[in-house]
């Protein structure tokens, strides 16, 4: 099951770039939580910070309080440690180009140090299941490798990958801006379904989508999270005027 | 002095185009192909050469046994190319490490001032004549402990690393970083991710870069001739002088006796095969393997 | 596909979630899998691994210098500058002058210039500019080939193929129509300074040419257009164009093969003739520093003699470092170095 995400006084630099202002946020346990906002508003950065991937970058840095259920995200466990309980699926599908499909969904795993083979098949199964691949890959898992599926296949590839090492929380920079529709609607699908086990942040541009598959969303504009709540009522009845606005597509 | 501009609306608006100015163009195209064809001409004629003077002598004594006494006819060169592989492989086992590792560095760490100066140093060691090394190889090596196979060896590796490490570096800056991203995501490690992703994701290109330092190194003589001396007989012992091919063909050259100039051409067009031969391995697997790798 | 009702009662805080047996069994499993933290530790020794790595690089540079400086002591101390501008080379009574040599290396190299610049410029316009797409690939591989061939075995066939060519028909030819610039005079022995200068542009043209095409590719297609627009012929549009704005490159790399040609080493000796002598005429023998010390250092007996030779090299890798590194800055500033790093 999921944990809920607790964030406090976040904020997030790119050298002087002050990228992300003092976000304060509660993400609930076992709900897909929606992140919208025009270009550059900071989401992706915001979502990238909840696993510490922001600090890869070089120059790029974050101060403030995350929490992941009793995970400090940022004080006392090594970054390399949180990435393994939370699960990240990114913008465009990429998934390991030397390896099978299979290696590709164990790989989490096995670069760990897990090794025992019907263990490793177990979950391998049982991950390609989740992702709605199992059927069309069972049989060619261990010849054919990762880069040699379609698009969309790619994408629910790396949401295999990412659910095989049993994430507590799933982060989504914007899974499908890179899929055509029907791929799209496969993992919004998908998305419904792993909501019951994990918690779900997916960025998204597409309002759509947002109100598609989640019941919170928060808005964010230039870096500070202008209005956090139920899906519902930041698109039919939003508080602030800025998050009208970019709803209604005045800009963004 | 006219600015760029001005001359060139006065050359080609204001007049047309004039019989000079075809000419001109004619001779300039003709003047090309025909530098193209003088330089073709030794490529070619080399290789021919090679081929009449040294494919008749290329045969089973010449691969196996060892050369005879000046002015006696037959004998072969076995023991030079075994040794030029047995060097080849001592040279490896300090370059080919070192060179990846650098290149590692390079690419994964390196992307700052500090990096441009180890990329710079890297491409200086690469233009500093090869007898240099053999100087410093003698001086680390032999001034100790005589001539022998590791002296060779130390002096091809210094003339490995730049090559590889430069290799290296290309190759895995090739390889997307989303790939990298992929792996941080799952939670590996950052040296894990470099050795087992982002290497492994390049391996074909950096064997590419190895085998061209082979290629390369392969024909070297100058950092031979005071290191590794060349022998007449076999030679295992790693501190002892030893052949090579190329240290062969160069004594045979340069010998008053027929035989072993007939000889020599024979082993160069032995080692002119094994580098042509290495160079197209090399593009064949840079077209195909790098693809499927860095996409 | 209809919207779930959305359960959960207000903003939550971080909730005690009710999780099933089979879901924390699990997980706890997976859990297991991983060991704690600590690749921190792992990373930074893997980080310093490299590193060293890279040092190594810096290393082995300073080492060359090194030890070419500590060689060159003895003879430093017991000539000083006159090393540089002595002629005699005299190992029986140790008195050791370098002159010869550098004469014959930049006698060789420049006279390698000056038939491979035209050359490698002209083929490296017809590669890039005139042939047709084809034909582009197979010549731009056979220049490499050229670069691929081993010294020895360029000397091999300098001696027993080009050598004669030239005693039988270049030199004499030169004697009769160009003797009166004093350059062709002598015996046309075939080996000499000639020789090794031709067989030395053969082995810099690839050089040239492969950065003469990699700076021309460099200029964007625009440039071209632009003067083709006016209504330039080719070859204008290639002069203008082209060979105008990547002129620095150019440069650069004629001075990476004048470097290159400074410490060729094995050809030059087998066709020099390996005379300390300083001689106008082309005609005549000659010697190269890179030469003398392959020829000589095995068989040099006293420390002195050594020295002397050693500090050959010292001046030889000055030299060719300076002219490296001049070059590749020429290049640089046309081609901006670095490769760029592949992205999402």
């Amino acid at each position: 099951m999921g944990v809920g995400i607790q964030v406090e006084k976040l904020n997030a630099w790119f050298g002087k770039t002050h990228a992300l202002q003092e976000i304060n946020m509660t993400v609930a346990a076992n709900h897909c939580t929606a992140v919208i906002g025009p270009s550059g508003c900071g989401k992706s950065t915001f979502v990238r910070c909840l696993n510490r991937m922001h600090e890869t970058i070089p120059d790029a840095r974050a101060t403030g309080r995350v929490r992941i259920g009793d995970m400090d995200v940022y004080n006392g466990t090594s970054a390399t440690h949180i990435r393994r309980r939370i699960g990240m699926v990114f913008q465009k599908p990429n998934p390991f180009p030397t390896m099978s499909i299979y290696d590709n969904v164990a790989a989490g795993l096995k670069l760990n140090g897990f090794h025992d083979r019907k263990r490793l098949d177990e979950i391998v199964q049982r991950s390609l299941t989740y992702s709605a691949l199992w059927e069309e890959v069972k049989d060619t898992m261990h010849k054919k490798s990762g880069a040699s599926l379609s698009g969309g296949q790619q994408q629910r590839l790396c949401i295999a990958r990412a659910l095989a090492v049993e994430p507590q929380v799933m982060l989504m920079d914007e899974p499908c801006s890179a899929l055509d529709p029907i791929s799209t609607g496969k993992i919004e699908e998908l998305i419904f379904q792993l909501k019951e086990k994990f918690t779900i942040v997916i960025v998204t541009h597409n309002m759509q989508q947002a109100s598609r598959v989640a019941e919170f969303t928060g808005f964010f504009l230039l870096g500070k999270l202008i209005e956090f709540d139920k899906t519902e009522k930041i698109f039919t009845n939003p508080s602030d005027k800025r998050t009208e606005d970019y709803i209604t597509g005045r800009f963004g | 002095m006219p600015d760029s501009t001005t001359s060139l609306v006065s050359d080609f608006a204001a007049a047309p185009i004039s019989f000079g100015r075809k000419l001109k163009n004619g001779l300039a195209t003709g003047a090309a192909i025909a530098a193209v064809l003088l330089v073709l001409l030794p490529l070619g004629a080399i290789f021919a050469y090679l081929i009449i003077k040294g494919a008749g002598s290329i045969n089973w004594d010449f691969l196996t046994k060892t050369p005879k006494p000046p002015g006696e006819v037959g004998g072969g060169m076995a023991n030079a190319i075994a040794g030029s592989a047995y060097m080849l492989l001592i040279a490896s086992c300090m370059g080919v490490p070192v060179g990846i590792g650098a290149g590692i560095y390079l690419a994964e760490y390196g992307r700052n001032r500090f990096g441009n100066i180890i990329r710079f140093t890297a491409d200086v060691l690469n233009g500093v004549p090869s007898i240099v090394m053999g100087i410093v190889a003698w001086n680390i090596v032999v001034a100790g402990h005589g001539f022998s196979a590791l002296a060779g060896g130390v002096a091809l590796a210094i003339m490995m690393i730049p090559i590889i490490t430069r290799a290296t570096e290309e190759m895995l800056l090739l390889v997307p970083n989303t790939v990298r991203e992929a792996a941080y995501g799952l939670g590996v490690s950052r040296w894990r991710t470099t050795l087992s992703i982002t290497l492994r994701t390049a391996t074909s290109g950096v064997i590419t870069g190895v085998m061209l330092a082979f290629a390369r190194v392969a024909g070297e003589t100058a950092p031979l001739l005071f290191t590794a001396l060349g022998n007449t007989y076999w030679n295992w012992k790693i501190n002892k002088p030893t052949a090579a091919l190329s240290l062969q063909v160069f004594y045979y050259a340069t010998s008053p006796y027929e035989d072993w100039i007939r000889q020599a051409w024979a082993g160069a067009l032995i080692l002119i095969v094994l580098i042509v031969f290495s160079i197209s391995a090399v593009r064949i697997a840079a077209s195909r393997g790098m693809l499927k790798g860095a996409n | 596909m209809a919207n779930h009702a959305w359960g959960a009662p207000q903003l939550p805080g971080p909730q005690p979630v009710a999780k099933s047996e089979v879901a924390v069994k699990d997980r706890a499993q997976t859990e297991a899998l991983f060991k704690g933290g600590g690749s921190e530790i792992a990373d930074g020794i893997f980080r310093y691994a490299m590193l060293a790595c890279g040092l190594c690089v810096l290393a082995l540079v300073a080492l060359i210098i090194y030890e070419v400086a500590v060689g060159s002591r003895l003879s430093w101390h017991a000539f000083h500058w006159k090393f540089f501008f002595q002629s005699d080379w005299d190992p029986v009574n140790d008195q050791y002058g370098a002159l010869p040599f550098i004469y014959g290396t930049i006698v060789s190299s420049v006279l390698a210039l000056i038939i491979a610049v035209p050359l490698a410029v002209g083929v490296s316009v017809f590669i890039t500019e005139m042939a047709p797409r084809w034909l582009r690939g197979p010549l731009a591989f056979t220049t490499e080939l050229l670069a691929a061939i081993p010294s020895v075995i360029y000397g091999l066939w300098a001696i027993f193929v080009l050598v004669p060519i030239l005693r039988t028909y270049v030199q004499p030819l030169l004697a009769r129509y160009l003797g009166w610039t004093t350059l062709f005079e002598g015996p046309p022995l075939g080996i000499g300074m000639l020789a090794a200068g031709v067989i030395l542009a053969i082995m810099i043209i690839p050089i040239i040419s492969a950065i003469t095409r990699e700076v021309m590719t460099a200029v964007p297609q625009q440039q071209r257009e632009a003067v083709l627009a006016l209504g330039a012929t080719r070859w204008e549009m290639i002069r203008t164009g082209v060979l105008r704005n990547a002129r620095a490159g150019i440069f650069g790399g004629i001075i990476l093969g004048l470097g290159r040609a400074l410490g060729e080493t094995m050809a030059v000796t087998m066709v020099i003739g390996n005379n300390p002598q300083i001689k106008k005429s082309l005609f005549a023998a000659g010697y190269t520093m890179a030469s003398v010390i392959a020829n000589e250092f095995s068989e040099a007996t006293g420390d002195l003699y050594l020295s002397a030779l050693v500090e050959i090299g010292l001046a030889l890798f000055v030299v060719t470092i300076i002219v490296n590194i001049l070059a590749q800055f020429l290049v640089w500033t046309v081609t901006r170095g670095t490769p760029a790093r592949g992205n999402a």
